[in-house]
């Protein structure tokens, strides 16, 4: 009984028709969101019963310097499927995206340590403080520009 | 009368003793009940993702070695197994018979150790982590008949292994395997049926199914719970499609459950251990990929593996050079922790260190 990858235009098809503004776009494995919709995203991803994706594996942000990648790794225990959702953040001042915390409790711990190591900033969590470092450290290690 | 009283705000760690590491936690208690938990994390933060990105695929096995110093060749294996993925190739069948083996006699170690603690958290000092400990010994013996080191082991490359085992390695997993039962038996008398530790666990500190999978808890605190999952079953990589076991699961989702699901894990990885000696073949162990890895591009890959604590990810970008472009680890013990509130609010000082321990939890990954 392996476990179905949910490609990236099924993934878009899929969203587009109950959110049709949040559907930026899809790769092979991949569907790529909006970041400002991303909790509107999360909560369709995970009640919508087609996608059923109440499993959050993991949230990963990547430093492409003049934006971030955000990439959520999602699985659906009951529909033996996983999939990836991505949304790209530009700039490097002042990020800020939804947080997906109300969605998927799963999600606390890893927003919190983007946000400290990688500084992007996720709107609507209850304690977005650093997790790593210290309050006052200056800088997000994780960043390219950090040395 | 009336007696005032007043919350109390107690640190425990992070040099606390049965905090399995340097895991800090702020306990504010209303009497003896936890009215509020508050878990400071970072004390063994080293930056693995950082270091990772200044060395090449293959000397980041180091590296993650000590994520979860105690099931190494389980995150050497999730490793491997990202870059194969990043990389597009496969290992020899006997290159993925001894991962199997190895992280399975790993499980095993690890197991050992997370019950054995957890029993010594309910006050049975020594004795049953002792037989823990002597068994997980002859373990470390094995790995270092095969690598040279005994918790820092390495033993896995992209591709494949880093050697085949000695020719005295498949007589010492014999004598292994003949005695391991009988050992583990003897702790299963001791701990199974025990009726203080029953009563201390049954009932305590129970995690529903819901919160559990809404909370990203995945290993053997999410089947405890009763969710059947486990990766080795759903996505089986390297030699798991070709043996057999069962997943067990709990029924009360309990600290004697989190208990449980171990001791019956162990019993599984034996299964598996046997079935890999019988089923392995000679060949060759490690693919002939070149020393300095250049994967294409703009690859990227998740692997991940069933490690002992859970679901261990690393997820991988490339952008065409010799060292990865970002190398994140989804560290179980982190994620794990996410329902530390839920289990340890409205339960008394006496419990929290023994639910703490029902989590197990490793300070090297939840840090990194």
């Amino acid at each position: 009984m392996a476990i179905q990858h949910v490609t990236g235009p099924e993934l878009s098809e899929l969203l587009s028709a109950a959110l049709p503004d949040a559907v930026a776009g899809y790769d092979e494995t991949a569907v790529w969101v909006h970041p400002a919709q991303i909790d509107a995203v999360a909560a369709r991803l995970k009640d919508d019963p087609a996608l059923d994706f109440r499993f959050l594996n993991s949230i990963s942000a990547v430093d492409f310097v003049e934006y971030f990648d955000l990439v959520y790794h999602l699985t659906s225990l009951h529909r033996q499927s996983c999939a990836i959702v991505k949304a790209r953040v530009y700039g490097r001042d002042d990020l800020s995206v939804p947080s997906v915390y109300q969605v998927w409790r799963g999600a606390d711990y890893q927003e919190r340590e983007i946000w400290d190591l990688m500084g992007v900033h996720f709107e609507g969590h209850p304690n977005m403080k650093r997790i790593m470092l210290w309050e006052g450290f200056e800088g997000h290690p994780l960043r390219k520009d950090f040395l | 009368m009336t007696i005032r009283t007043e919350p109390m705000t107690v640190n425990v760690g992070p040099q606390h003793p049965s905090t399995h590491g340097v895991f800090r936690v702020r306990i504010t208690f209303d009497g003896e009940e936890i009215v509020e938990v508050e878990p400071v994390f970072g004390y063994l933060h080293r930056g693995t993702e950082k270091l990772a990105e200044e060395r090449n695929y293959v000397q980041i096995v180091t590296l993650t070695d000590r994520l979860d110093y105690t099931s190494s060749m389980i995150n050497n294996q999730a490793y491997c197994l990202a870059v194969e993925k990043l990389l597009g190739v496969e290992p020899p069948p006997r290159a993925k018979y001894l991962r199997t083996l190895t992280a399975e006699l790993q499980r095993i170690a690890s197991h050992l150790i997370a019950v054995g603690f957890f029993v010594q958290e309910l006050g049975a000092l020594g004795t049953p982590l002792m037989y823990g400990f002597r068994s997980r010994e002859r373990i470390l013996e094995l790995f270092e008949m095969l690598c040279g080191a005994r918790i820092t082991v390495s033993y896995m490359r992209p591709g494949g292994v880093f050697a085949d085992a000695p020719r005295e390695f498949w007589p010492a997993l014999d004598r292994f395997l003949s005695d391991f039962p009988g050992e583990f038996a003897e702790m299963e008398q001791l701990l199974l049926e025990n009726e203080i530790l029953m009563v201390r666990t049954r009932g305590v500190s129970p995690l529903p199914p819901e919160i559990a999978v809404n909370s990203s808890v995945s290993g053997p605190v999410l089947r405890a719970s009763g969710v059947n999952w486990d990766w080795r079953k759903q996505e089986p990589y390297d030699a798991y499609d070709a043996v057999e076991f069962d997943v067990p699961v709990g029924a009360n989702w309990d600290n004697y459950d989190r208990f449980w699901v171990r001791m019956q894990e162990v019993h599984q990885s034996l299964r598996i251990i046997n079935q890999c000696v019988a089923q392995i073949e000679p060949g060759p162990v490690r693919l002939d990929l070149p020393l300095v890895l250049r994967p294409a591009a703009g690859r990227e890959a998740y692997g991940r593996v069933e490690a002992s604590k859970g679901e261990l990810g690393f997820y991988l970008v490339s952008d065409g050079g010799i060292a990865p472009y970002r190398c994140k680890i989804r560290s179980p013990s982190l994620i794990n922790l996410t329902v530390i509130e839920h289990l340890l609010l409205g339960w008394k000082l006496a419990d929290m260190i023994v639910s703490l321990g029902s989590v197990d939890i490793n300070m090297g990954e939840v840090d990194r």
